[in-house]
């Protein structure tokens, strides 16, 4: 045979720069789509592009290397097209609070309350509802995480037969309960002892919405150590419990850590049983045993709500979105710092 | 340091499912016995019976008897945490554990059940580690993590690990079913040395490995897939190699099985 015969091997193939000329070939379509035909919303204008670059990789693809190449160009092209549906709110959330709070976001906004500051007045601060969160999440999380990881020990190491069926049933109802019910439950509870509204109640409903999320995370890393490294503790003469508490526990630190933090994540923009619970208090009030207090959700939430749209009350609703954004950041960055610290080491 | 097994009428389940059937065997102390058998036929089930390990799985359970030195391991009141104390073991894959460091790895025995004197405990770490021929490749890098080590030096991590707490029996469920020829090697001489020491018990699927290490051999068959195992023979390993009394195991041992 001559090498100048066709090898089926060898084909047409799209230079390397083609997908992005497709993309900007589509958005430059999609943009005089819009302008010709006078639609109004940008988004459209972004769904039109998307629209062209699926289907002109397809066409452009088929004709130039063939429909299997071309199938595979457009599942390509459709992760691509999805992954900046997923991204776009994403950023335009980021974007919009960090642009709008970064106003009035300053030491003096973090370090005063609302106190005697009208609604519709510049000034006054979120310390108190700063305050507030801080101490009610924390209060929630000693009482939550503990009690979910020790939950999910049980069902890992422990549970058998009906009581762990049980539990792993009410702990997925749980899961699905809406936040006010969490709060209304308490809520009954602080009514039959007469109670006024105070931040450790906020703090029960908190933990109750967070205790399974933590169950979840907690069961599923530990049931990530592999078994071996628990029978060769117990082969070693290592009681079960101390097995769990210096081998299994340690081993799964990091994945259990990330889903604390989520749980708190989760927790720490509840605004719901906060409302109903802990009421809400412009004043700094340190104490949550005793008194009505303040947090970042209720601060964000009542400023927009009670401020009749006055602008100060804006701009100091998107400060404290953004602080409360910043705090779940913050954490999550601890998390992932205690979670690579006490990973599992490799390497030599 | 070493003692001695006597297995009466051993039968072990899997829930209801029956794995070994009326197993009776003699351990001399200070020798290397081997279990070979095929695929299923319940050696590692009988292997983690000697210390208690079989009633770790869910739904596992014995009846009979397993006397160590005269005193029987399903007897009541027996702790079974005690029991792994004095009757160590070594699995298949390698397991250190990853958290911890080479020298934590090999203490770890020691310190998890606290019963140690700091001062001790880094002597006992390298007569350990030397007891498992591994302190020279590692006596530099002790605070390293244990998994960064090849699967071989691994293994011998592991066998240190379990002879640190000085227990009285060694258990290998298949020690080098995941090392190279010079890792197997390694441990073999090991096994040798080790032996001086302690009552060393060995499941192997490699024939030539039982051969080589171990003065007596047991071999485990069952009838059909689904039937519990049972103990074939036991006898010196010269013997067992050469001029077997039962005809399954001359067939097993040549290669005629099946």
């Amino acid at each position: 045979m001559s090498t100048a015969a066709a090898s089926t091997l060898r084909g047409a193939s799209l230079p390397k720069w083609s997908p992005y000329a497709i993309v900007g070939g589509s958005i430059v379509l999609g943009v005089l789509i819009g302008l010709v035909g006078g639609l109004d919303s940008k988004v459209q204008w972004g769904l039109i592009a998307g629209l062209l670059y699926v289907l002109g990789t397809y066409v452009i693809a088929a004709r130039v290397e063939g429909r299997r190449q071309a199938k595979d160009r457009v599942a390509t092209s459709l992760v691509w097209v999805a992954f900046v549906i997923a991204v776009v709110p994403l950023v335009s959330l980021i974007w919009v609070t960090v642009s709008r709070g970064v106003k009035v976001l300053d030491p003096y906004f973090l370090s005063h309350s609302m106190g005697v500051v009208a609604n519709a007045d510049t000034g006054g601060g979120a310390y108190a509802a700063i305050i507030g969160s801080l101490e009610q999440v924390g209060l929630a999380t000693l009482i939550g995480a503990p009690i979910g990881i020790l939950t999910a020990v049980y069902l890992v190491e422990y549970g058998r037969g009906r009581l762990a069926k049980a539990v792993t049933f009410f702990v997925d109802v749980m899961t699905g309960i809406p936040s006010i019910v969490a709060g209304l439950f308490i809520l009954s509870i602080m009514l039959i002892f007469k109670m006024q509204p105070f931040g450790f109640a906020g703090s029960l409903a908190l933990a109750i919405l967070m205790m399974p999320v933590v169950v979840r995370s907690t069961e599923e890393m530990l049931k990530l150590v592999p078994n071996e490294l628990r029978e060769a503790s117990l082969a070693l003469g290592v009681p079960k419990w101390r097995t769990i508490l210096k081998v299994v526990l340690p081993t799964s630190i990091g994945g259990i850590t990330t889903g604390v933090m989520l749980a708190i994540a989760r927790i720490a923009g509840e605004t719901a049983p906060v409302l109903l619970l802990v009421f809400g208090n412009p004043f700094i009030n340190n104490n949550p045993f005793e008194g009505a207090q303040s947090s970042l959700p209720l601060f964000i939430y009542q400023q927009y709500a009670d401020s009749a749209g006055a602008n100060a009350a804006y701009d100091r609703a998107w400060a404290a979105s953004l602080t409360l954004i910043a705090f779940v950041m913050i954490l999550n960055l601890v998390a992932r710092g205690i979670a690579r610290w006490k990973a599992p080491k490799t390497g030599r | 340091m070493s003692k001695r097994i006597d297995v009466s009428g051993l039968t072990a389940y899997y829930g209801s499912h029956k794995a070994i059937e009326d197993i009776s065997m003699n351990i001399e102390p200070r020798t290397v016995t081997a279990f070979i058998g095929p695929s299923g036929c319940g050696k590692s089930t009988f292997l983690r019976t000697l210390n208690r390990m079989h009633e770790v799985t869910p739904g596992g359970r014995v009846e009979g008897k397993v006397l160590l030195d005269d005193e029987n391991l399903y007897g009541a009141n027996i702790d079974p945490v005690a029991v792994r104390r004095e009757v160590g073991m070594v699995f298949q894959r390698p397991n250190p554990f990853p958290t911890m460091s080479i020298f934590d790895n090999v203490a770890a025995g020691l310190r998890l059940n606290g019963n140690f004197k700091k001062s001790e405990l880094g002597d006992i770490v390298e007569k350990s580690l030397k007891g498992a021929n591994l302190w020279n490749e590692v006596k530099d890098r002790l605070n390293k993590p244990g998994s960064g080590l090849s699967g071989g030096q691994q293994q011998r991590l592991c066998i240190a690990r379990a002879i640190a707490v000085e227990p009285n029996v060694l258990l290998m469920d298949e020690p080098c079913s995941a090392l190279d020829p010079i890792s197997t090697l390694a441990i073999e001489d090991l096994i040798g040395e080790l032996k001086e020491r302690f009552t060393i018990v060995i499941v192997t699927h490699n024939m030539q490995q039982a051969a080589r290490v171990s003065d007596r051999t047991a071999f485990f068959n069952l009838a059909a897939v689904g039937q519990p195992g049972k103990l074939i023979e036991i006898d010196d390993t010269e013997r067992i190699f050469s001029n077997p009394s039962v005809q399954a195991t001359e067939d097993y041992i040549s290669g005629r099985f099946g």
